[in-house]
């Protein structure tokens, strides 16, 4: 693609993108780091997250006064238009992601006895996908790419089964281990909490699609519907 | 490229020659009656040469010479027994600078209803210089001072004045040719907010240079470059979702 014939209009594109790149960056590493501390009930390191997300949300005020910025000075058009819609949209999203890693983080004090539940040895390969979703959305965003976007969606499904595996094995352990369900319990939110950062990351490349193409993408066979 | 099968000025395979120097090569394109169109394009793309063969304009210079079809309600306006001055009437047009008459308010918008004979009498007259002042949104700011020189008037004020000029006359077609570049933001607004309540009346054809405006007034809007006819398509698709690369590159300001 050109550039622009006003140079500063580039710069702003691209500081806009970095922003976003950098707040993706954030929130993928919070979830992960969120879920180590869940397996190593690493208090110190739950605090930590919850006081970093602080830092996602002041990116994502940079983000909506430079988009709203760019708006007013450059009165953007056609994908340009595109782009900076979507990224102020993307920031929104990206923003909720590190609520859920906040919100995992503050549930590690109330899981102790986390060895002796054996069904949480899934959920680390779940965080897994769904960070590896986000990541790729946002690469997706930084490379404008449509067919990527559609990739990352085509893997919701696969969080979405874990979710509902999860949720069976984990009923099915407060049933037999009437003592662990007020912990078990708080396992279930963690789970669709991951569960939800597979649906944002399904949005942004939602997002990211339009951006690139002008086009929504094709409703997609969303699958069963969910257990819970 | 058609619009529709009641288009009221259609041109067909268009071609304006300055001199040797081509300026439109084989342009089609069609307006519908109750449309603004807006033309865009860089300098010398052509949109208004192409414009000016809508009523004949390049008549006026010698070295030009206009080849295709252009018919208004499927005539060609090309044709021998047509009356340049009769067509003139029927398709209006309005500059980039004001140009009103060195004469008074009222004799600027009363000068062409009386050489075409549309008023019986002085009533009569007055009455069409007041609802064509109204149309243009004047009136109320001229009412008390119609024997006053139309040159006295603000720019933004004057290009209303030519506005209700060309209305006078009862066109069925408006042409513009950047009629907003001289003006200031509020007056531009104004003109805007005439040409939406023109809108449905008469058909308007638009040159504009500000990609905004074009966006905001027309409901079509037709990209030229090099004398080429680019694209052409709802307003609303041209600038969310082109589908040419050098209309996208032109409208993102990428041209050059």
């Amino acid at each position: 693609m050109n550039d622009h014939t006003i140079k500063a209009f580039d710069e702003e594109i691209g500081q806009l993108r970095g922003l976003i790149a950098q707040m993706g960056g954030l929130a993928e590493h919070a979830i992960a780091a969120a879920m180590e501390a869940l397996r190593r009930h690493d208090l110190e390191g739950a605090r930590a997250i919850v006081a970093g997300d602080r830092k996602i949300d002041a990116l994502e005020m940079e983000v909506e006064a430079l988009a709203v910025r760019i708006i007013a000075l450059r009165a953007p058009l056609a994908d340009d238009l595109r782009e900076v819609v979507a990224a102020l949209k993307i920031a929104g999203v990206v923003e909720r992601i590190g609520d859920y890693a906040k919100n995992i983080a503050k549930r590690v004090p109330l899981i102790e006895s986390h060895g002796e539940i054996e069904p949480l040895s899934v959920l680390p390969a779940m965080s897994a996908l769904a960070v590896q979703m986000v990541h790729d959305a946002l690469d997706a965003f930084a490379a404008r790419d449509a067919e990527a976007a559609v990739e990352v969606c085509d893997r919701d499904r696969q969080v979405d089964d874990f979710y509902n595996s999860l949720f069976r094995v984990l009923v099915t352990h407060m049933m037999e281990n009437p003592k662990t369900i007020g912990q078990v319990a708080q396992l279930l939110f963690v789970a669709k909490n991951l569960e939800r950062v597979g649906d944002h990351a399904t949005n942004i490349a939602e997002m990211i699609y339009f951006a690139a193409t002008g086009t929504h993408m094709a409703e997609r066979d969303r699958g069963p519907l969910p257990t819970t | 490229m058609t619009i529709s099968n009641q288009a009221k000025i259609a041109a067909h395979h268009v071609n304006v020659w300055y001199g040797t120097k081509k300026a439109i090569d084989d342009v089609s394109l069609d307006f519908g009656s109750d449309q603004v169109t807006s033309l865009i394009g860089p300098s010398g793309c052509g949109k208004s040469t192409f414009l000016r063969t809508l009523n004949r304009m390049n008549d006026t210079i010698p070295s030009a010479r206009v080849e295709g079809d252009i018919t208004l309600d499927g005539e060609d306006i090309y044709a021998a027994h047509m009356d340049v001055v009769q067509l003139r009437a029927r398709v209006g047009m309005v500059f980039q600078k004001p140009n009103p008459f060195p004469k008074s308010i009222f004799e600027n918008v009363a000068y062409g209803p009386r050489i075409h004979g549309l008023a019986a009498n002085k009533p009569q007259l007055a009455e069409i210089v007041e609802k064509s002042l109204r149309r243009a949104g004047l009136w109320d700011e001229v009412k008390d001072r119609l024997t006053e020189s139309g040159t006295a008037l603000s720019g933004g004020q004057q290009q209303r004045l030519c506005i209700a000029r060309a209305i006078a006359v009862d066109p069925e077609v408006i042409l513009m040719d950047e009629p907003c570049s001289a003006l200031d933001p509020i007056a531009t607004a104004k003109i805007e907010e005439l040409i939406h309540e023109l809108k449905g009346r008469y058909a308007i054809v638009i040159v504009t240079h500000n990609m905004q405006q074009a966006a905001r007034v027309s409901q079509r809007t037709a990209f030229f470059h090099l004398g080429t006819l680019i694209e052409y398509g709802a307003t609303s698709d041209i600038f969310t979702n082109p589908r040419q690369e050098r209309t996208k590159d032109y409208i993102t300001g990428r041209y050059g």
